[in-house]
């Protein structure tokens, strides 16, 4: 790795590609796109040891958008794929991305796996409630009355799920939430993310305009959260399980240590063989 | 008297028993005696499902070469008690040639033993054991069955205190006891034609399974990330590599589940390093997705996958060759990758190996089969010579301008950029992409993708090790994995009536190699086709690929029974 002190300052358009997102005119999605890129160029890291990682889906399209590497893999197996890559690669900075869909239902269980694991690097999920690609339909974060899917006419009559109350309980150690539009909040939530050690989470609401186009209200719900970060899990239990999912903010900060792959070398290899000898 | 296999100078030994009665660890002493003794030898496993205790039996034979498989039937039966024993019965052939060990006070000899004609030796096991403090019948076995088959003390001594050396010098005293007194009992007894003849043998030897002959076939190949999720009978190979990696600088991770593990597996090799995880078919069914998107994008990364009984849960403790379909066929669209398959035990090492270089090499995903005949076998093998084959996988050169990632090449393979290179960044897609690895949906970027990942296999020398390839004659056996040692046998057992065959074992499954085929079946007018499945997987895989001979027959026979030598025999004698 070259010297960092010596080289010239990266900018916004270092880590930006020439691609035109696939997203619909008003897409949260873009505005996520744009935080990501000034907290990678608020870290500074170099494009070339930096990756981000995603799944399927609308917000998955993200990393051909940027100019760090990229793997747009399979549905709802990002975390896995950045956590093998982060394990063997400790040396590269790891993002993942993705949707609500892709990360809480088909990915749900790597979800709370990589909550659990810990492993340092940060899993931003641009939440709208919507599964977008294959045209509108209910996503885990749907609230059960809403009929706009012709899969579910009725509604879904189920329970959202709770991703962050989800993560506090599966061991994320640091968890926020931002709000798309707002640019420099959420790229500072990516920037904190990524220098705290562990599984950084942070939910992203990111309106859908095409088929959940009243999601344009938020802009009038959301508000910082009205409270410090808190580094109790008890304090933040109650926080997360009480608000209303449009506090916005850091809303915990652990201080688990990331979980690293043991890995000390050192041996050759003839020596490991001699275990077999009679 | 004659003798109950071919191979004029192995002895075949049942050792069975209720949950507790040890005769998993006699099989091992007497395996390791053996080899004390200068021999060779192997022992399969048998069990149920059971997580602890239950009854279980080791198979074991042994001779003064190499040993690959189990025989046609078993010289020796060793009985600690009768429970359970219709269990294993089947696994069990005797002869009138057998001779059958069993505790006096055991009571009656079951209907299932008298009606192969075996002889009955009923010995005081149980009473002798408990002349000694501590002592065990398993031991006492231990000690008729070494002077039975003529193992001397001082082999059997060493293997004593290897295995029992740690618990302590009572256990030592009793369990030596209990060989002696065996060794007593076995006076009033005998067997022709099972004396092991010691050998004076300097070759360095090791006693090794198939699945740490795999985990150190990764290792030797550069694997050195690896992902790993439990699951009958391919758990040994993660739990030999989990400390072993660590040993050489590599890592591993306990995944989730399969789903996890496979993508952990392809993120590591996408940052460069080889990376490996290991199943069985189950596992292998939730990998396959996944493993579609290791070769869309070019990704390689090496799946073991030790079979077992299917579909579904199946028969997750013992073996059949029924994963061949899916691994050769088992993904959606087109899906050019590299099968591979283990021939023996020892082989698990060179075809891992192998299969590593294979895969690092063309940058495509590829699945070794093994299974858990070939997995859970534990073997007293020559050391395995050192391969030239390491990973080595073709980057992107310092100082690329305009890097293209799935640059249309003429051999397929394009130089791949490591995170890290600066110049090099690029998006590996699952989504068919252009050479610059751009989305796409245009009909020419798709047929100049899907011809390069062809291309690669198409147009790669795999050379001699496509297949083994023993004798010659009008007559072949073609056959795969752990139907190679049987299928040889017979060869042998062919070859003693006159009878010249002609032995073709792929151990390249997929890409097929038409042209190596032919040329290798050229002057073969009938060919028996081996393989241990209910439907024929082999023999159709083998018709879809190959141009075979007017005149084929197919011997197919699903697990959990291993297919034996002297089947195989019959199918070539009822020929002629």
């Amino acid at each position: 790795m070259a010297d960092t002190s010596e080289a010239p300052r990266l900018t916004f358009r270092s880590y930006k590609s020439d691609y035109k997102p696939v997203w619909c005119p008003g897409c949260g999605d873009f505005s996520v796109l744009n935080s990501i890129l000034k907290a990678l160029t608020e870290l500074q890291v170099k494009p070339e040891d930096t990756a981000i990682i995603s799944g399927i889906g609308c917000s998955s399209r993200i990393p051909a958008y940027t100019s760090v590497y990229g793997f747009h893999g399979v549905h709802g197996r990002a975390l896995a794929l950045a956590s093998g890559l982060k394990l063997a690669r400790p040396d590269l900075t790891v993002l993942a991305t993705g949707g609500d869909g892709d990360g809480f239902s088909i990915g749900g269980n790597h979800f709370m796996h990589a909550c659990r694991r810990n492993v340092d690097m940060t899993y931003i999920v641009m939440d709208n409630q919507v599964y977008g690609m294959t045209k509108g339909q209910a996503s885990p974060t749907t609230a059960p009355e809403w009929e706009g899917s012709k899969l579910t006419p009725q509604g879904t009559g189920i329970n959202p799920f709770q991703p962050l109350a989800i993560a506090l309980a599966a061991g994320a150690n640091f968890i926020g939430r931002g709000f798309a539009a707002d640019q420099n909040g959420v790229a500072k939530l990516i920037t904190e993310g990524v220098r705290h050690p562990g599984f950084s989470f942070i939910q992203v609401l990111s309106p859908c305009v095409t088929f959940r186009p009243e999601q344009r209200d938020w802009r009038d719900i959301v508000r910082p959260a009205p409270v410090e970060p808190t580094s109790n899990l008890s304090t933040a239990g109650k926080r997360l399980m009480g608000d209303d999912g449009f506090n916005t903010g850091v809303l915990f900060i652990g201080n688990r240590p990331s979980y690293v792959a043991e890995s000390g070398g050192g041996t050759d290899l003839a020596e490991i063989e001699k275990s077999f000898a009679l | 008297m004659t003798k109950n296999n071919t191979l004029t100078d192995t002895v075949s030994i049942a050792l069975t028993g209720s949950g507790g009665a040890g005769v998993v660890t006699a099989g091992q002493m007497l395996v390791q005696a053996a080899a004390n003794a200068g021999c060779y030898g192997l022992m399969v496993r048998s069990s149920g499902p059971q997580i602890r205790g239950g009854e279980s039996a080791a198979y074991v034979r042994l001779g003064s070469d190499q040993v690959d498989n189990l025989g046609d039937a078993f010289d020796i039966m060793f009985a600690v008690d009768w429970l359970n024993v219709e269990r294993f019965i089947a696994e069990i052939p005797l002869s009138e040639n057998s001779l059958v060990i069993c505790d006096a006070e055991a009571g009656d000899v079951p209907d299932v033993i008298t009606a192969t004609g075996a002889k009955i030796a009923a010995l005081p096991l149980q009473k002798t054991a408990a002349e000694t403090k501590g002592g065990r019948p398993n031991m006492v076995g231990l000690g008729i069955l070494a002077a039975l088959i003529g193992i001397a003390d001082e082999a059997v001594e060493g293997t004593l205190e290897k295995v029992l050396g740690r618990k302590g010098s009572e256990a030592m005293a009793s369990s030596r006891d209990c060989v002696h007194a065996g060794r007593e009992l076995a006076r009033d007894i005998s067997q022709d034609g099972v004396t092991l003849q010691a050998q004076d043998n300097d070759a360095e030897r090791w006693t090794i399974t198939g699945n740490e002959m795999a985990g150190l076939g990764a290792l030797r190949g550069g694997v050195r990330f690896v992902a790993a999720y439990p699951i009958t009978p391919a758990t040994e190979v993660l739990e030999w590599l989990a400390p072993n990696l660590a040993k050489v600088g590599g890592s591993l991770v306990q995944a989730e589940d399969e789903l996890a593990s496979i993508n952990m597996a392809i993120g590591g090799s996408f940052g460069g390093i080889p990376s490996l995880t290991a199943t069985s078919g189950p596992g292998l069914a939730l990998m396959m997705e996944s493993f579609g998107l290791a070769l869309a994008s070019e990704t390689p990364v090496v799946i073991i996958n030790v079979m077992r009984g299917g579909p579904s849960t199946g028969i997750p403790t013992k073996s059949e060759q029924s994963d061949l379909n899916i691994a050769v066929y088992g993904m959606h669209g087109d899906a050019p990758h590299i099968t591979t398959a283990a021939t023996s035990v020892s082989d698990c090492l060179f075809t891992t190996q192998w299969t590593v270089h294979l895969a690092e090499a063309l940058q495509c995903p590829a699945i070794v089969l093994t299974d858990q005949s070939l997995g859970q076998t534990r073997a007293i093998v020559n050391k395995p010579a050192d391969l030239a084959f390491i990973a080595k996988r073709e980057t992107m050169a310092e100082g690329t301008e305009n890097y293209r990632r799935y640059a249309v090449t003429a051999s397929g393979v394009s130089p791949m950029s490591i995170p890290g290179m600066a110049d090099g960044t690029y998006v590996a897609d699952g989504l068919e992409h252009n050479p610059r690895g751009t989305p796409t949906s245009q009909a020419e970027d798709h047929s100049d993708q899907l011809d390069k990942r062809q291309r690669k296999l198409d147009t790669y020398d795999f050379g001699d090790h496509w297949a083994e390839i023993l004798g010659d004659g009008e007559t072949a056996i073609v056959t795969w994995g752990s139907c190679t040692g049987p299928a040889r046998e017979a060869c042998e057992q062919a070859a003693a009536d006159g009878l010249d065959v002609k032995l073709i074992s792929l151990r390249l499954l997929a890409p097929a190699q038409t042209d190596r085929f032919q040329e290798a079946i050229k002057g073969v007018k009938r060919m028996l086709v081996v393989e241990q499945t209910h439907s024929q997987q082999f023999y159709k895989y083998l018709r879809a690929h190959y141009d075979l001979p007017d005149d084929v027959k197919v011997f197919n026979q699903p697990g959990p029974l291993p297919v034996r030598p002297g089947l195989v025999h019959e199918q070539l004698k009822s020929w002629s």
